[in-house]
């Protein structure tokens, strides 16, 4: 199965004639809202970086505390940037691959990107006045909660719909994927989320469960958050993107079916591995290792189903830098997803956990896989979306390389730090006492954060030239072309 | 047969029904003994619902952030008992909503800070960090001592934790703010709050009277709580299994 044509009109030759012209005005919003969140996302990144290296820059006030500020900067990459470009994205997919319209009508899908924008917006201002569940990547309070509930159920009704409507026999693989992925969600976040408030004028709630089993069901949600949002989503993103930049079809139907059903089964009982050595029992620590070590082999099968997608095109590697992006990103995921079940190891956790090596873990997938399979995909349909040719290919390998050498800077950094100081903290000297003080350790830090935030800096760079190069692109532009012949050649 | 891949990637409904049995499966299996199996919970003595003003200084330490640079879970490792006291308990978070357990040691593990630093040390702490730990790279708190302490609606927060089951009961959350008070007032009458929530430490406020208490004040009485509660010498090893 490959997905249809691109052009909206005529499909495969000597089929059928689209009823209805596809929705495109609410990709496009979502592509611009996820670009600008981006921005917004990397800058908080690198300003928390670098209070880590100079805490004066924690400023003294009460809104600009590292406290403060990292859930805006998870909450903004995760939810806001990558959000938008799910949403987008799928919205995309789900119309060419089942050749209808969007399902329910236009006022309902910029409901969706209208309430979800405000979803970001309220939880935002919520973390810099301090409004928080303090449950990691689950931090929006309980009004904002009750809000993206409806606006995911609004989404979660038009792409079902949308399929239901679809004038294909078969459902596209990056459906399944994208289904997952807003269906679980949905799940998680109601169960996460469960909460009472302190009264309706409050903006404060408790949790519905406490201690053990509230530690548990915050991870079983944080984890899937990165398997669903951040590894489904996105998987089906590359199930549509990838085939379509290289122009041939996903090598191996049969392959994408068993590592969809198994990555889907399989992931979401791995939540234990984040409380390994905790209070929680050890017989649900050990089902999360057991698992998340089994997560490896379906992992890999996206991997290779991406790579081997590329078998037979890989020289247009040399040509097409937008496609390195993507084919990079997917050879993230299978670093990442490598490194995930080793950390999830017992033994390796209790070096790993709660060290730096954790952060670099979570970059290599965030920045070198998410973002990057989405900056593929973003150059590829930032031009099918306006029409246009892209502005400029020399950049998009600046871009590419730049962004690289950042995420190098950061995660070997990380690795570094992380290591080091989970080592330091069980040095014993030779008369059997602890080596270190804590703060030690953390002066120990200084060097790792400062090259940390080179790395982040340097992505944030290229993620400048990028904007720069789409917004050019969609004003129909080429860079050494004048304008009139630019026009010209469209006509 | 009407479960093959083929009709189900032709059924939208099929499939998302099948994507939602397959997801739920490994949380059901893990989380719902967590709240049958009764040993899930050690049975150990001492824990006791927060005093109003250390729930209030909880929600303070939770607005904060500091769970963020702060684990408050001590691992059963010879290097973390040494640095940091008894390996955690279940039991000692089971009034925590929510649990605050952390991910990360940006800073050291805070589950047994209570009684570890005065009071005074603290002050300076929270206002200045590098004034008592030159290399410290946590931000300034001094703003907590210049925010007055909201004592209105604690009863409310009181009553949404009994909602959520932490066992509080009618007197406690009728006397929760004269409780509040009354924990900064070491001049004045203690018996009704140290008899409800045995081992709240009473103290003078950094204002000097309970009228002016800060949220600092409050911050304080929560984080002199940690982790004091279980007394680990009359522990029977026996009572740890879970």
């Amino acid at each position: 199965m490959t997905p249809s044509n691109p052009t909206q009109s005529i499909s495969v030759p000597g089929s059928i004639v689209a009823a209805e012209p596809y929705n495109e005005e609410i990709v496009r919003a979502c592509v611009i809202a996820s670009l600008v969140w981006l921005v917004a996302a990397l800058c908080d990144g690198l300003f928390i970086a670098l209070q880590l290296a100079y805490p004066s820059l924690n400023l003294g006030l009460e809104w600009t505390t590292f406290g403060r500020l990292r859930p805006l900067h998870t909450s903004a990459a995760i939810f806001a940037f990558g959000g938008n470009a799910l949403i987008g994205t799928s919205l995309h997919v789900v119309q060419r691959t089942c050749r209808a319209r969007l399902f329910g009508g236009d006022s309902i899908a910029w409901f969706v990107f209208w309430g979800y924008q405000f979803f970001i917006a309220m939880a935002a201002i919520g973390y810099l006045e301090g409004v928080t569940q303090s449950r990691e990547y689950a931090e929006p309070e309980w009004y904002a909660d009750i809000w993206l509930t409806i606006v995911w159920v609004a989404y979660l009704v038009i792409y079902l719909g949308t399929i239901l409507k679809r004038r294909e026999p078969h459902i596209y693989v990056a459906n399944w994927f994208y289904l997952a992925f807003i269906v679980t969600i949905a799940v998680l976040h109601i169960v996460n989320n469960l909460a009472v408030p302190v009264s309706f004028f409050s903006s404060k709630s408790y949790s519905a469960s406490a201690g053990v089993q509230d530690a548990l069901i915050e991870w079983w949600y944080g984890h899937n958050a990165v398997g669903f949002f951040l590894t489904a989503g996105f998987l089906g993103m590359m199930y549509y993107f990838l085939p379509k930049q290289a122009d041939r079809p996903i090598y191996s139907y049969r392959l994408s079916v068993v590592h969809f059903w198994t990555l889907i089964f399989l992931y979401i009982w791995a939540g234990p591995h984040h409380l390994h050595y905790t209070a929680l029992p050890d017989w649900a620590q050990t089902l999360g290792m057991v698992f998340s070590i089994m997560l490896w082999m379906p992992s890999w099968g996206g991997m290779i189903n991406g790579l081997m997608t590329l078998s037979g095109a890989w020289d247009k590697l040399r040509t097409d830098p937008s496609l390195r992006f993507s084919v990079t990103a997917v050879g993230f995921y299978g670093m990442a997803t490598f490194e995930g079940p080793v950390m999830s190891i017992r033994q390796v956790n209790g070096l790993s956990h709660y060290t730096d090596w954790t952060i670099g873990h979570v970059h290599s997938g965030a920045l070198g896989w998410v973002a990057f399979i989405t900056f593929g995909a973003f150059y590829y349909l930032v031009p099918v979306l306006w029409k246009r040719r892209l502005y400029s290919t020399r950049l998009v390998e600046y871009h590419y390389w730049i962004a690289t050498l950042g995420i190098v800077f950061y995660i070997t950094s990380m690795w570094v730090a992380g290591i080091l100081q989970g080592l330091m903290w069980r040095a014993y000297d030779e008369l059997g006492f602890l080596q270190y003080s804590f703060v030690e350790t953390v002066a120990a830090m200084h060097p790792f954060y400062i090259v940390r935030a080179l790395g982040g800096a340097l992505f944030l760079i290229g993620a400048v030239l990028m904007i720069y190069n789409l917004v050019r692109t969609m004003r129909g532009e080429v860079a050494g072309v004048p304008r009139a012949a630019v026009a010209q050649a469209a006509e | 047969m009407f479960l093959r891949q083929e009709n189900i990637e032709k059924n939208a409904i099929l499939l998302l029904v099948l994507t939602l049995l397959t997801v739920s499966i490994g949380g059901i299996v893990e989380i719902v003994p967590l709240f049958t199996i009764e040993t899930t919970i050690e049975r150990v003595k001492g824990v006791r619902p927060y005093s109003p003003l250390e729930l209030a200084g909880r929600d303070i330490y939770t607005r904060e952030g500091c769970y963020l640079c702060h684990s408050q879970q001590i691992r059963p490792f010879r290097d973390e008992v040494e640095r940091y006291g008894h390996y955690s308990l279940a039991a000692e978070s089971m009034y925590d909503h929510p649990f605050q357990w952390g991910s990360k040691r940006i800073g050291p593990d805070l589950a047994r800070i209570g009684g570890k630093y005065s009071n005074d040390w603290h002050i300076a702490h929270l206002r200045d960090p590098r004034d008592v730990v030159p290399e410290s790279i946590m931000p300034s708190y001094a703003f907590l001592a210049e925010h007055n302490l909201d004592t209105q609606h604690i009863a409310e927060h009181l009553a949404a934790n009994r909602a959520v089951g932490v066992p509080y009961s009618d007197e406690m959350i009728e006397k929760a703010k004269a409780d509040e008070l009354a924990q900064l007032d070491p001049d004045g009458d203690n018996s009704g709050v140290l008899a409800r929530y045995p081992g709240a430490a009473i103290f003078k406020p950094i204002k000097g009277t309970p009228a002016k208490a800060t949220e600092m004040d409050a911050l304080l009485a929560y984080l002199q709580v940690l982790g004091t509660e279980v007394k680990f010498r009359d522990v029977d090893p026996a009572d740890l299994a879970q």
